[in-house]
């Protein structure tokens, strides 16, 4: 039996946070594969209707990444996601999602370095969590079909 | 139906060395909707394209998904690619198997599998995405360039003189920059004032340039060819208009004992100056902090020996509004000052400078009279020691770059050191030297065979003071490692060049990237190099990283070339990736509720109020309406809309929604 390997959903802007993964790639560093990136305009984009989704989806855990603070490309997308961030992050504990598996960072287009070193601490740390079955169960499917 | 084209790229063997390309084109034929998925060695050269394009036309794909490298370097052309085949343009996505996955990744079957999740993501967007049109707004054809250095001066004349009007805004009184204050240049020797002043007084001379200088920007609105930015035009307390640069208020000014900033305080100037003889425009300006009269509220001498009644002491700040439609980033940079070496004893001895401080003293127009003099006493120093890479290449120091001019002045300063001091040694101290470029090698050969500097390779570990001498203690690393001690008269740090003071607020203002160190970041580091993230701002000189005079003044060129293919035309095509509310028939109108959450969200104040009214002019509902001028497409009234009424082309929520559906099976 092969070790756990969660499966992990990235929800990053394009302007910092792809950037900053497409350098990781251009300096050749590795980081574990189990990630996917889904590319957004900004941080400011990303409904949180969309993590619920992922991890509907099959998700253990989830990377919320963008520009840093001050750096928007859209001078504010960032501070609007980090407000809402900390709403949704009240919401998840009221409803038992689990907090912990979903990580908020910040990257930079040159941080092509830290983008790998989020990932590969992001999977230590939702490997330790294990799968998320209790979601899983709740699948979106089953509730429509 | 929707009918899509999957390309996968083996990118020579960039991507196929870790992903099995074609099992993942094999693959990727099952998906729902896929009729055609096929591998190829690049799919980016003229064959690639050439394959996508008959594709679409003898499949009749309406999307198509090239998965090769990130969509940030090769969208644009798969997207011309698909339009000449006659597919609309917004049909086509890119799945990043390069960056995000074979390179990061090491060969194995769960790399195979994530460059199929990624396909499969974006076939499920491509079947959900909007035929767009792009759209076309019209281009304000003048530029606005920050920084009046030689980068600065040369993108405004470049831009001015193809026919363009260019707003220069300068921080300091005067433009010139770091290279009105230096003595010589290498690799010529030529003097650097004698070549860099007609070209200040071209700029402050063409009708085509706008020069305002002791101003700073204060914000920048808008996207590329519309920009409105806000120029803070701070008080000279002269009026400009009725000053004719006399001069007569700088020597009458009672307040001599200010730190001279051109001279690096090793002069002293008045508190109404002018930064030095050749100042563009030759306006004073009166520190405000130093003036008597502002201090004490006694004084006005200036104002009584004015005969162009120039002096205003109730002059206030000035904020300037300019529409520009490009912008050119020319701010240059700055040398790492004291408190940074406090084992080379930098600001605790007098006599030991930095290279800016040697350049003033062996100018003819500086402190000295371009006669080399220790700053302490006066004497000539007949030993004088250099260090170069001091802080720089120096991960300790937190600056692990190279500063590049470095090793260049060094050299000549030591070459103009000989000149003048012809019984003195010159020691350097180096790590390597680094002179790769034009006549740049044998300048520094000419420093050690014909002016016998004494290269000694080997870093200073600490400088302290004996019997009025300063002692160097470093390390010769060609003789073993040996400690060497050299006591020396003078002592000439080579600091490291560092971004410009203000470079992270700037960056900032304009939203623009810059890197840990603060320097701005091009586009990309060998195709776009004088660009920036954001359409319509460009990059020349050292703020980008250091650099030196010829490659500051070819890259402000390639500035003011890009500006002027800009605004050759009179209308620009932009993206059409903007947000829209969603509009149905009567009685209806819309899903949108009114609630305008997205108005207060909107950093580009696009968002308006639209009045639906009856035939008789009742008011019916009020709707929120996106202005596809003003609308860069960040998507953050999508996320805040309450009734999901509003979505973003390109990134809408069916797509968005459909990508992490995809992943359902990983």
């Amino acid at each position: 039996m092969s070790e756990f390997e969660p499966k992990i959903v990235a929800f990053v802007c394009n302007w910092c946070t792809y950037a900053g993964a497409d350098l990781t790639g251009t300096s050749r560093i590795k980081y574990s594969s189990n990630v996917r990136i889904i590319r957004f305009p900004c941080t400011g984009r990303i409904d949180y209707m969309l993590l619920t989704k992922a991890f509907a989806s099959g998700a253990d855990g989830i990377i919320v990444s963008g520009c840093h603070p001050n750096d928007c490309h859209y001078t504010s997308g960032n501070f609007h996601a980090r407000r809402r961030w900390m709403v949704f992050r009240r919401l998840c504990d009221f409803m038992g999602i689990d907090t912990r598996r979903i990580i908020f960072s910040w990257v930079s287009a040159a941080e092509g370095a830290k983008w790998a070193q989020i990932v590969n601490s992001a999977n230590e740390e939702f490997k330790k969590l294990g799968p998320y079955e209790n979601y899983h169960k709740l699948s979106t499917q089953e509730i429509f079909e | 139906m929707a009918r899509i084209g999957v390309f996968i790229c083996h990118c020579g063997e960039n991507i196929s060395a870790t992903v099995d390309c074609s099992k993942v084109a094999q693959v990727a034929a099952t998906f729902p909707g896929v009729v055609h998925s096929v591998d190829y060695k690049y799919m980016c050269s003229d064959p690639g394209q050439t394959l996508v394009g008959n594709a679409i036309k003898e499949h009749n794909l309406t999307g198509v998904v090239v998965s090769a490298c990130s969509p940030r370097m090769h969208e644009p052309t798969f997207r011309r690619a698909c339009a000449e085949a006659g597919l609309n343009p917004y049909q086509c996505e890119m799945a990043n198997l390069r960056e995000h996955c074979s390179w990061v990744h090491e060969r194995n079957e769960k790399t195979d599998d994530k460059a199929i999740d990624l396909v499969r993501m974006l076939v499920e967007k491509v079947k959900r995405n909007n035929s767009l049109q792009p759209i076309k707004v019209p281009v304000t054809k003048t530029a606005l360039v920050i920084g009046g250095g030689v980068a600065g001066i040369q993108a405004a004349l470049d831009i001015a003189n193809a026919g363009h009007k260019v707003i220069m805004v300068e921080r300091e009184p005067s433009i010139g920059g770091h290279m009105s204050q230096l003595s010589e240049t290498f690799p010529t020797l030529d003097c650097s004032q004698c070549i860099l002043t007609p070209r200040m007084v071209e700029v402050a001379q063409n009708p085509n340039i706008k020069l305002y200088t002791y101003a700073e920007i204060e914000s920048v609105e808008g996207f590329v060819g519309n920009f409105t930015v806000k120029i803070r035009k701070k008080a000279k307390s002269i009026d400009e208009s009725k000053c004719n640069g006399c001069g007569l208020c700088t020597t009458k000014c009672p307040n001599k004992k200010n730190p001279n900033e051109f001279e690096l305080g090793m002069a002293k100037r008045p508190a109404i100056y002018v930064p030095f003889p050749q100042a563009v425009p030759n306006i004073p300006v009166i520190d405000k902090t130093q003036c008597t009269y502002y201090k004490t509220g006694k004084c006005k001498i200036c104002e009584k020996v004015c005969q162009a009644n120039a002096i205003q002491f109730d002059q206030q700040d000035e904020i300037i509004e300019v529409p520009v439609g490009a912008i050119a980033i020319c701010t240059g940079f700055d040398i790492k000052k004291a408190d940074f070496f406090p084992e080379y004893g930098y600001g605790k001895h007098k006599d030991i400078i930095d290279g800016l401080q040697f350049e003033r003293l062996a100018s003819a127009s500086g402190p000295t009279a371009g006669e080399i003099r220790r700053p302490s006493d006066g004497q000539i120093p007949k030993k004088i020691v250099f260090v170069a890479c001091a802080g720089s290449r120096d991960p300790a120091k937190g600056i692990e770059y190279c500063s590049k001019i470095c090793c260049m002045y060094t050299a000549k300063h030591a070459i103009l050191y000989k000149h003048k001091v012809h019984d003195g040694t010159a020691y350097i101290f180096y790590m390597d030297i680094r002179a790769a470029g034009k006549n740049y090698d044998e300048f520094t050969r000419r420093a050690i065979e014909e002016d016998d500097a004494k290269y000694i390779r080997g870093r200073v570990s600490k400088i302290y003071e004996r019997d009025g001498k300063l002692i160097v203690v470093g390390a010769d690393t060609l003789m073993g490692a040996q400690t060497v001690e050299i006591e020396a008269d003078m002592v000439v740090l080579a600091t490291a060049g560092v971004a410009n003071q203000g470079a992270e607020k700037l960056a900032q203002i304009l939203h623009v990237s810059y890197d840990q160190h603060k320097f701005f970041s091009e586009a990309h580091p060998k195709l776009k190099p004088v660009e920036t993230n954001t359409a319509g701002i460009y990059l020349a000189g050292a703020c980008q990283s250091p650099k030196d005079i010829p490659e500051s003044v070819a890259a402000a060129s390639g500035v003011a070339g890009k500006i002027s293919c800009l605004f050759s035309n009179s209308e620009l095509t932009r993206e059409p990736l903007i947000a829209v509310v969603d509009r149905t028939a009567p009685p209806q109108y819309s899903s949108c509720t009114g609630c305008f959450m997205c108005q207060s969200v909107c950093p580009y104040n696009a968002i308006e109020r639209e009045e639906i009214n009856d035939r008789n002019g009742n008011l019916v509902k009020q709707l929120a309406f996106i202005n596809p001028g003003l609308c860069q497409g960040c998507g953050t009234c999508v996320a805040v809309c309450k009734s999901k009424s509003i979505d973003i082309e390109g990134y809408t929520n069916l797509q968005m929604y459909s990508e992490v559906d995809a992943l359902l099976n990983f």
